[in-house]
């Protein structure tokens, strides 16, 4: 274990959504490399309250890569610098001594800023509320293992389920859409055999309520690059094919009205 | 119980209601439109409308390259090919009639693909109100998939300019009205044997280029077309293409500036 | 100090289970024949409060509003899919014998009850084994992509303190998948406007008005406004208290408020000393450490866990022979080796590091070596099984374990105390239930791997939904308190002064100081071993440092606006009294069972020495005004089903 020493930090301070903001400069004198990027955070804040000064707010939980709550634009990338990796398991040791780090809120219109670093991503829950979801009430399932399923396609599915909810997506998309979110979680019910009674009406439902809320996609790729889960813009591709097969299915032999 | 008031969906509190709870969020039914309409409605469908159309002078490009290679076998071989296409599915057509609908077809495409980017680039503007104050570090965006609307409106610029120059003949002319668009072969080495002309020509060319390396690979993405058996081939294609346009439509002013057509 | 022990005692009036009287296999059919309904039309008639959105709470919620329950949700994160649920990673139990291994609901149920050392209700436990098959059933019509074979058909893997392959798993992240299952049933509940959300909102008190629990007051997290609900009923779903160590594998904002705010209204809080302590993590790196990553207990299939056999082996671990390293687990419990439960899987690996054989640059660990099983599978076997969590350490502790072995030691992970609950899953307060970790009832002092996720959503799909209806039938059409209630604006006027009080403070120590400070004391003496001198010694240091607590704090910002430090300065005042308290459980247990492991009672080769004939029951405490106060109830544990046996891996 060894120490880092001056890191500077760049970091957005605003008071609330209506409130102007800007970058305030701290120094974190010395910091275990072994330290998350987000202990990093909890020394600065212990260090403000100290002082008498209120703490940065910043979201986390966690803080082992899959609640999807920590967000922050780091140095001009979505959770940092290291590919796959949620801002929670970014670790100091990817920084040097007297680096200059900035921190900015993630920005997109669908994702208002709460305070400081902090901001409100409930548009995705606007999504998945609209058709995200495989209508099975409780208690009416039959056997778990009635439907085979090839295990090629459940890991296709599981691939596009692991989206953690973050946001990065939109956040590095230079459009600021949320077309990998939604795709994913089109794709995990999708490929699925229990998914197929709902498919065009789910990928309607929710692509159209992404519409209300994100930009759009012109491929460039960042969300992927961004994404802590690497998930593939192919699920972006399969979403695309799928609306297109929505408006031109034949309603009365599938799922729309 | 001693108390009275049953609970209600509006609480009594005006605090509560200060930040309301979220409920309801799929209830709101949306009015029925004609489907293709709907399907322009929303961004997904205008980036069909954007690949299905790009697809459309995809191939016009390609076609008018082709064509003007014609420019290498000598001022008859391509002035007699600018005649065939006046007598496309002649006489089935009448004269002009087929390159008439070709070109109201090609306009109409550079139209909605002129809608469908202005309106995204709205919508897009929109998502993000406020910037980033601090430097972007972008990962797998490009110089061509961030600078789409730059060499798009370059390109449309260019193409007012190349209508007016070889086929109104506006900026294309010596004198007064002695311009003669059957007489293709005159018209380019004319056009072409003006430097600055050539160079923004050329400069057009490479926008076109840089255009359609995203756009052609785009097209796959916005259309849904993926397939573990073909994406690996989506990024050549796309490269392939613009290259192939861009070279065969550079080497006309070059040809001409070097003295090899003229 | 005052000390109340009953032990022994029958049990408080209060404290009756109410499980049907017949034989345990045959009690969840006789309730569900007997138990009174709601009419369907009628069900809108009734408002329910569900606190808390993990898998508990998001099952519940969905249910009840599919049943047609006015449901309202609340969660303290910006969305329900956050809720720590989301970070189990190894799997599900359910009997369901696809492997034609031996499994039944009678093992299961066995199991469990073996696992948890015998300090479990029989009844609640069969209930689980039996509704353990449903919840699969359910979650794969629900979308969930649990691992398959080849053929299609559902894989399963074995965890620790089961000889059956019953395990279902999603990669190793179970948890989020099947938590991403129930927040999508009620995502689509509240699209429907069956379920109304609030998020970013924490409940701050309980209400009881006549004996009858009538609703919750929270705080809006993002205005500081204090708010009152009411409702017929209300379901907390809060999660467990192990955030009282600091350092704990909870997630940052897990915490025991909103238990704890209703236990200080009359619900008693049973057995909180029974904490499990995982012993697959990866060791405290430096001081700045905020938490403690898991590793799923899994990796213990196919890792080996050993230290070296001399003291003070610095070599690096490739260059240790084989002869000279030491499989503690193999060695003493042949049968289960690498598997035996955590609870003793942790006691040996704490035995190994005190005994100075401790790995990794602080000497804080042991290893868990996959070389045996990538030689023996290949690497891209062990990749496929666990891919996610190797680069997930890879992360954390920079080094590759496909190359060295991974260095792991025990952490606080779970709380099997909670709520005390019947077998309605109701509290001693009517009308207010917990259900999930928040409360006590299914894994005695030791929960077995994969039974969280089981347990949680069993209480949430297959249990309240049908025991919720038997208190509300009564009520059809009677009045209940509304917002008005007096007792409903004094709970809203305690809860605002506490808050401003926190701020009034304006003393010299952050509240993230002050839990540090409570962590380690309560884990230094009330941890993985107990002794009657270390809890002495805790319940003589907690109060004063609560006291300094309550003159020292500093609270920096307002009340107004999103402010995380006040928020948890309110959490860690409520960790402070709740380890009061854990340690008095501790204290007063004189036994060694399961997660509560008693210096003191150990046979002669250190194994746990519970003592069934003082203490085969539930301890549930009642608030007094004073957690050094509180008065110790109990409700005898009869086991008619298992024969108390002692608890053997060997």
């Amino acid at each position: 274990m060894s120490h880092l020493s001056d890191i500077k930090l760049k970091i957005w301070r605003q008071a609330g959504p209506d409130q102007g903001g800007r970058f305030e400069s701290y120094l974190i004198p010395s910091i275990s490399d072994e330290a998350s990027f987000l202990e990093m955070l909890d020394v600065l804040n212990e260090q403000l309250i100290n002082e008498g000064r209120e703490a940065v707010v910043f979201d986390h939980d966690c803080r082992e890569g899959i609640c999807g709550t920590c967000s922050l634009m780091i140095d001009g990338q979505a959770h940092g610098p290291q590919r796959g990796t949620a801002t929670c398991q970014l670790h100091m040791r990817k920084f040097q001594s007297g680096a200059e780090i900035v921190i900015e809120p993630w920005r997109a219109s669908a994702f208002p800023i709460i305070k400081d670093l902090m901001v409100d991503r409930a548009a995705f829950d606007r999504i998945v509320e609209s058709g995200g979801f495989i209508t099975a009430e409780t208690g009416g399932a039959p056997d778990a293992n009635l439907i085979p399923i090839p295990k090629p396609v459940a890991d296709a599915s599981m691939d596009a389920a692991a989206c953690i909810g973050c946001g990065a997506c939109v956040a590095a998309c230079p459009n600021g859409a949320a077309n990998l979110f939604t795709a994913a979680k089109v794709a995990h019910l999708s490929l699925l055999p229990q998914g197929q009674p709902e498919r065009y009406k789910r990928v309607e439902a929710m692509v159209e309520t992404m519409d209300e809320y994100f930009g759009s996609c012109t491929n460039h790729g960042e969300c992927e690059a961004a994404c802590p889960k690497e998930i593939s813009i192919d699920v972006i591709a399969l979403m695309h094919q799928d609306y297109r097969k929505a408006k031109f299915a034949n309603r009365k032999t599938l799922s729309r009205s | 119980m001693a108390d009275t008031q049953a609970p209600t969906i509006t609480s009594a509190n005006p605090a509560a209601n200060r930040r309301g709870p979220v409920t309801g969020t799929a209830a709101a039914k949306k009015r029925k439109k004609f489907f293709l309409l709907d399907l322009y409605g929303t961004a997904v469908g205008k980036k069909y409308v954007m690949a299905l159309t790009g697809i459309a002078m995809m191939g016009f490009v390609l076609a008018h390259m082709i064509g003007n290679l014609k420019m290498y076998l000598g001022e008859e071989d391509i002035n007699h090919y600018a005649e065939f296409l006046t007598r496309l599915a002649y006489p089935l057509a009448p004269e002009n009639v087929v390159l008439w609908i070709m070109r109201a077809g090609l306009l109409g495409a550079l139209l909605l693909h002129l809608h469908a980017a202005y309106s995204l680039t709205v919508m897009n503007r929109q998502a993000r109100a406020v910037k980033y104050q601090s430097a972007r570090d972008y990962q797998i965006a490009n110089f061509a998939s961030r600078t789409m609307r730059l060499t798009g409106i370059t390109v449309l610029l260019f193409i007012v300019w190349h209508l007016l120059d070889f086929t109104f003949g506006v900026t294309n002319t010596l004198g007064d009205g002695d311009f003669d668009k059957h007489q293709v072969y005159d018209n380019i080495v004319r056009s072409f044997e003006r430097v600055p002309v050539s160079v923004f020509y050329i400069l057009a060319n490479l926008a076109l280029g840089v255009h359609l390396y995203h756009g052609a690979w785009s097209i796959f993405q916005s259309l849904g077309w993926n397939s573990p058996r073909f994406n690996q081939w989506r990024r050549m294609f796309a490269t392939a293409f613009a290259a192939i346009v861009v070279v065969g439509n550079v080497s006309f002013p070059v040809a001409v500036l070097a003295g090899i057509v003229g | 100090m005052s000390t109340t022990t009953i032990a022994g005692l029958p049990g408080s009036e209060k404290l009756q289970s109410k499980a049907p009287n017949v034989a345990v296999p045959e009690m969840w059919e006789t309730f569900k024949s007997d138990m009174k309904l709601v009419n369907p039309n009628n069900k809108r008639k009734f408002k329910i409060i569900v606190v808390g959105t993990g898998l508990a709470g998001a099952s519940a919620a969905a249910t009840l509003a599919e049943l047609g329950y006015q449901v309202d949700a609340f969660t303290f994160h910006d969305s329900p899919r956050r809720a720590h649920s989301i970070a189990a990673q190894g799997g599900i139990n359910a009997a369901k014998n696809y492997k034609g291994d031996g499994d039944s609901i009678h093992r299961l149920f066995y199991d469990t009850i073996k696992g948890g050392d015998f300090r479990a209700r029989e009844s609640n436990v069969h209930r689980l084994a039996e509704v353990s098959v449903d919840i699969i059933d359910q979650m794969v019509a629900q979308g969930v992509p649990f691992a398959r074979e080849y053929g299609g058909l559902l894989d399963n893997r074995s965890f620790g303190g089961a000889q059956v392959s019953r395990t279902f798993y999603a990669r190793g992240q179970t948890g989020q998948q099947l938590l991403i299952g129930a927040y999508q049933q009620m995502a689509r509940q509240i699209g429907l406007g069956n379920v109304r959300l609030w998020n970013r909102t924490e409940l701050v008190d309980t209400v009881t008005v006549d004996g009858r629990c009538a609703g919750i007051v929270t705080r809006d997290l993002m205005t500081g406004d204090i708010v009152s609900h009411a409702a017929h009923a209300v379901v907390l779903c809060t999660g467990g208290y192990g955030n009282v160590f600091f350092l704990s594998t909870n997630a940052m904002a897990c915490n025991v408020t909103a238990a704890w705010r209703a236990h200080r209204r009359g619900a008693y809080f049973a057995n909180p000393c029974y904490t499990q302590i995982h012993p697959t993590c990866i060791p405290q790196a430096d001081d700045t450490q905020s938490k403690l990553t898991l590793m799923s207990e899994s990796l213990r299939n196919d890792g080996r866990v050993w230290v070296p056999k001399a003291v003070g082996d610095e070599r690096a671990p490739a260059d240790i022979p084989e002869d000279e390293r030491d499989y503690y687990l193999e060695r003493l419990y042949p049968s289960f080796g690498n598997l035996a439960p955590r609870d003793i899987s942790s006691r040996a690996a704490k035995r190994a590091v005190d005994s100075g054989r401790g790995v990794g640059p602080l000497k804080n660990g042991v290893y868990l070596d996959f070389s045996a099983a990538i030689g023996r599978l290949g690497k891209d076997v062990v990749e496929e099984r666990y891919g996610n969590l190797f680069e997930m350490y890879e992360r954390i502790a920079g080094e590759d374990p496909y190359s060295t072995p991974m260095r792991i030691y025990p952490a606080s992970h779970y709380t099997m105390g909670g709520l005390w609950v019947d077998y309605e899953l109701m509290t001693s307060i009517p009308g207010l239930y917990a259900a999930g970790e928040a409360n006590f009832s299914d894994h005695g002092a030791n929960r077995l791997g994969a039974s969280a996720l089981m347990q949680g959503l069993s209480d949430g799909y297959f249990v309240l939904p049908y025991t919720i209806g038997n208190y509300l039938a009564p009520l059809l059409n009677k009045p209940v308190p509304g917002v008005d209630h007096p007792e409903f604006k004094a709970a809203e006027a305690a809860a605002r002064q506490r808050y401003q009080g926190y701020l009034d403070v304006k003393g010299t120590r952050s509240p993230d100081f002050f839990h540090r400070e409570l962590g380690k004391i309560i884990w230094d003496y009330c941890g993985m071993e107990r002794t009657e001198q270390g809890l002495e010694k805790a319940l003589s240091e907690l109060p004063a440092l609560y006291e300094e607590f309550q003159k020292d704090l500093r609270v920096t910002g307002d009340g107004a606006s999103t402010n995380q430090t006040l928020e948890k300065a309110g959490r860690v005042d409520d960790f402070f009294q709740l380890g009061m308290l854990m340690c008095r459980d501790a204290l007063e247990r004189k036994e060694s069972c399961g997660g509560h492991f008693r210096a003191e009672y150990q046979d002669d080769e250190g194994e746990a020495k519970r003592d069934d004939e003082n203490f085969a029951h539930v301890a549930a405490w009642e608030w007094t005004g004073d957690p050094m106060q509180s008065i110790r109830n109990v409700e005898p544990l009869d086991f008619t089903t298992v024969h108390l046996a002692t608890r053997s891996y060997k």
